[in-house]
């Protein structure tokens, strides 16, 4: 069984601070680290392999320093390792990503199964997975929590939902997207984390890809980021007094008053 | 402290801090209360490549020495040596086969123990027989191509959990010493079986229980070199690892120490933290400097060890009585910096002044270093002219 598994190196907070002027995240200073999701993703990948056999190639994209993330992946034990790296990618909305890293994931050979994280923590969208499934026209799943049956041609998964689970059997090549409760990710093992220092890790760019500057980065991108910024709590708030009459009457005139009622 | 590791024992260091830090830290107060042997936590160590560290690579394992072992023993230590215990006691057990086994005992059994499907553990402890190791009872009488195994192996490290067990026997009473070996048992062997699980003071994730051999039969090929050799195999083996209680001792400080540092420096009484009163930082100052001492100590003993060197019983038993008797001082000051709140069970620090105490009583109690160490003198003053 081939096993791709997607990683996104994102800051480690969820607070990062926005670059007002350029709209960009300011990066500097806070760590990087694999998606927390994508440590599910991961994790499954290895255990399918170590009951099926094959391999787990795990592709990321991002600039020069998501290496470090899959430095990373390769401590756990993975087979290979491949970056997406290019100036000609910066910039990439959701659609774009998806469509390089179902590129990508062609490139790097034949694959039976997909696993992406559920959403990546600062991005947060969760459309990354479902858009490389569309690019490379196989079926998916979103949020699995746990495989029920896997062999050559079909998988069956529990998708989460809000009020318990659907069980679904897809055809394979297929993609999944995982959720936490899917299993507890493992250590790094020495062995891993001493491969993981001199590994080669080769870095794909538009050209590599065969794309054009048109479908991928900012000219690819469907949507075009404006403005960033974090909401303004403000926070006010007032305290109603008096008797349960008096305060009911109060609220009503201020809810007449905003218009809202 | 700068030690100037390598590369790779940096990463070992590393590896068992991140283990320590996500595995043990988490449970193991838990694992204390209910005295549960930490089977998972044994696992992941394996599933790292960490329960191979000192085996050599045709066995399986990393190839490493005494003080690759030492580093993950202390990180793991840091956390909880109750746990460390469950994880160097196999060494201890391996260690017999490793120096002194033949080919076939080291392909036999080294690559499982290398890989951590097996832990093993070393019986030499009996009743009447603890710091004077020659009043062993346990007998083994050859009987064609089996010896047979008779008596009571006590307070035995992994009893029960190991599956491998290398057990010092007398093979001829009438010679003393000289008439004791070594030989390997497998759990699951006819005649062998456990007595009941100590109840501990400390350590108590790891398990100390009876190992009880009635005309139990094992091939002659278990036996280790050759008959009579029993005792200098054990205390060679001893010297090599030792240290290890060093790492253990050492772990256990810093874990001691971070715990009170961090604690004096959110108290808050007359108005201040603690930690601002010259008193208490007067404490915390000895606890780091000693602290500090034993690692000094430790690592250099590995190094001397990992060179090859041959006379490792001085400085081999200094490392350990040093480091386990400023162990038992760092944290009982623990417990005070903390006050009350060390005393209760809410705070690690009463967990590691209890579990501090036996690092001064086993692999030889800490008289026994210190006669260890005056034998040693002896002997080199004696080959040295007076000036
Ligand atoms: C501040 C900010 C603003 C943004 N604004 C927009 C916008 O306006 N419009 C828009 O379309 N997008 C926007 N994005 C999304 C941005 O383009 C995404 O970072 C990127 O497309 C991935 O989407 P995501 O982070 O939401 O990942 P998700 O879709 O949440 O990720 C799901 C999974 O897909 C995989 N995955 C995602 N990204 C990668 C990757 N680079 N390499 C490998 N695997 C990956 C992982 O397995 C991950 O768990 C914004 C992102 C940020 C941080
Ligand atoms: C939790 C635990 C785990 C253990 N694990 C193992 C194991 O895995 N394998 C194993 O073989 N054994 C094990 N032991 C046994 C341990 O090594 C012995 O307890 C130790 O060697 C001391 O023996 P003893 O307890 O019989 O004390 P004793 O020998 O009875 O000593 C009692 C006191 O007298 C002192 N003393 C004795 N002789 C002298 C002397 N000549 N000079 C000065 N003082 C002396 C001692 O220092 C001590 O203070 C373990 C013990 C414990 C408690």
């Amino acid at each position: 069984m081939n096993i791709v598994v997607c990683i996104k190196q994102v800051p480690e907070t969820t607070s990062v601070k926005i670059n007002k002027d350029t709209n960009t995240l300011v990066r500097e200073g806070t760590k990087s680290i694999i998606n927390p999701f994508d440590m599910y993703a991961l994790e499954e990948g290895l255990r399918i392999r170590e009951k099926s056999g094959g391999r787990v190639v795990v592709i990321s994209m991002g600039p020069p320093q998501a290496e470090e993330a899959l430095r990373e992946a390769v401590s756990y034990g993975v087979d290979d390792v491949f970056l997406l790296s290019d100036r000609a990618f910066a910039g990439s909305d959701t659609l774009a990503t998806s469509r390089t890293l179902a590129c990508g994931i062609e490139k790097t050979g034949d694959f039976d199964l997909i696993l992406c994280g559920k959403q990546a923590i600062d991005g947060d969208t969760a459309q990354v997975g479902p858009g490389i499934a569309e690019n490379l026209d196989i079926p998916f799943v979103a949020f699995v929590r746990k495989i029920r049956e896997l062999d050559n041609h079909t998988l069956k998964v529990e998708r989460m939902m809000d009020d318990g689970y659907d069980v679904l059997e897809v055809s394979l090549p297929g993609l999944i997207t995982v959720v936490k409760e899917i299993n507890e990710p493992r250590m790094p093992s020495l062995k891993g984390k001493m491969r993981a220092k001199s590994i080669n890790i080769p870095i794909w760019g538009v050209a590599d890809l065969d794309m054009s500057d048109s479908e991928t980065g900012l000219k690819g991108s469907a949507t075009q980021v404006i403005k960033i910024f974090t909401p303004i709590r403000d926070g006010k708030r007032e305290i109603l007094e008096g008797s349960i009459e008096e305060q009911i009457d109060l609220l009503i005139n201020k809810l007449n008053d905003l218009k809202v009622v | 402290m700068d030690y100037f590791l390598t590369e790779t024992q940096q990463m070992i260091k590393d590896l068992a801090r991140q283990i320590a830090d996500e595995r043990v830290m988490p449970v193991r107060a838990e694992l204390d209360e209910r005295e549960e042997f930490p089977r998972d936590i044994i696992k992941v160590l394996a599933d790292s490549d960490l329960m191979g560290l000192c085996y050599p690579e045709q066995y399986g394992g990393l190839g490493g020495g005494t003080f690759e072992n030492c580093l993950a023993v202390e990180e793991i230590s840091r956390a909880c040596i109750g746990v460390s215990v469950c994880y160097a006691g196999s060494g201890l057990g391996a260690y017999p086969i490793l120096l002194f086994g033949s080919e076939e005992q080291k392909m036999k059994y080294i690559p499982d123990m290398a890989s951590g499907k097996k832990l093993a553990a070393f019986g030499l402890t009996e009743a009447n027989a603890g710091s004077d190791a020659s009043g062993i009872q346990t007998t083994a009488v050859l009987d064609g191509d089996e010896y047979v195994i008779n008596g009571t192996k006590q307070w035995i490290t992994g009893g029960g959990e190991a599956e491998i067990y290398t057990v010092i026997v007398m093979t001829d009473k009438s010679r003393g010493t000289r008439g004791a070996s070594a030989i390997i048992v497998e759990k699951g062997t006819e005649g062998f079986s456990f007595g009941t699980k100590e109840k501990k003071m400390g350590i108590r994730a790891s398990a100390t229980t009876e190992l009880v051999f009635s005309n139990c039969r094992v091939p002659k090929e278990n036996l280790i070199g050759r008959e009579g050799r029993g005792f200098v195999i054990a205390m060679r083996v001893l010297d090599r690892t030792r240290p290890g209680i060093g790492a253990q001792a050492i772990g256990l400080c810093q874990g001691a120490l971070d715990t009170a540092v961090n604690y004096a420096r959110e108290r808050k009484q007359f108005g201040k933290p603690i930690i601002s009163f010259q008193a208490v930082q007067h404490i915390l100052a000895d606890m780091a400097t000693q602290t500090e001492a034993s690692r000094a100590l430790v690592y250099s003993a590995c190094r001397f060890i990992d060179s090859g060197a041959k006379n490792i019983s001085k400085i081999s038993a200094m490392a350990k009585v040093f480091s386990s008797d400023v162990a038992m001082k760092v944290t009982v000051d623990a417990v005070q910096v903390l006050g009350g709140y060390g005393y209760m069970r809410d705070y690690p620090v009463e967990k590691m002044m209890r579990d501090a105490k036996i690092l001064q009583i086993y692999e030889g109690t800490n008289q026994i270093q210190r006669n260890v160490i005056g034998q040693e003198l002896i002997k080199e003053y004696a080959g040295k002219k007076k000036k």
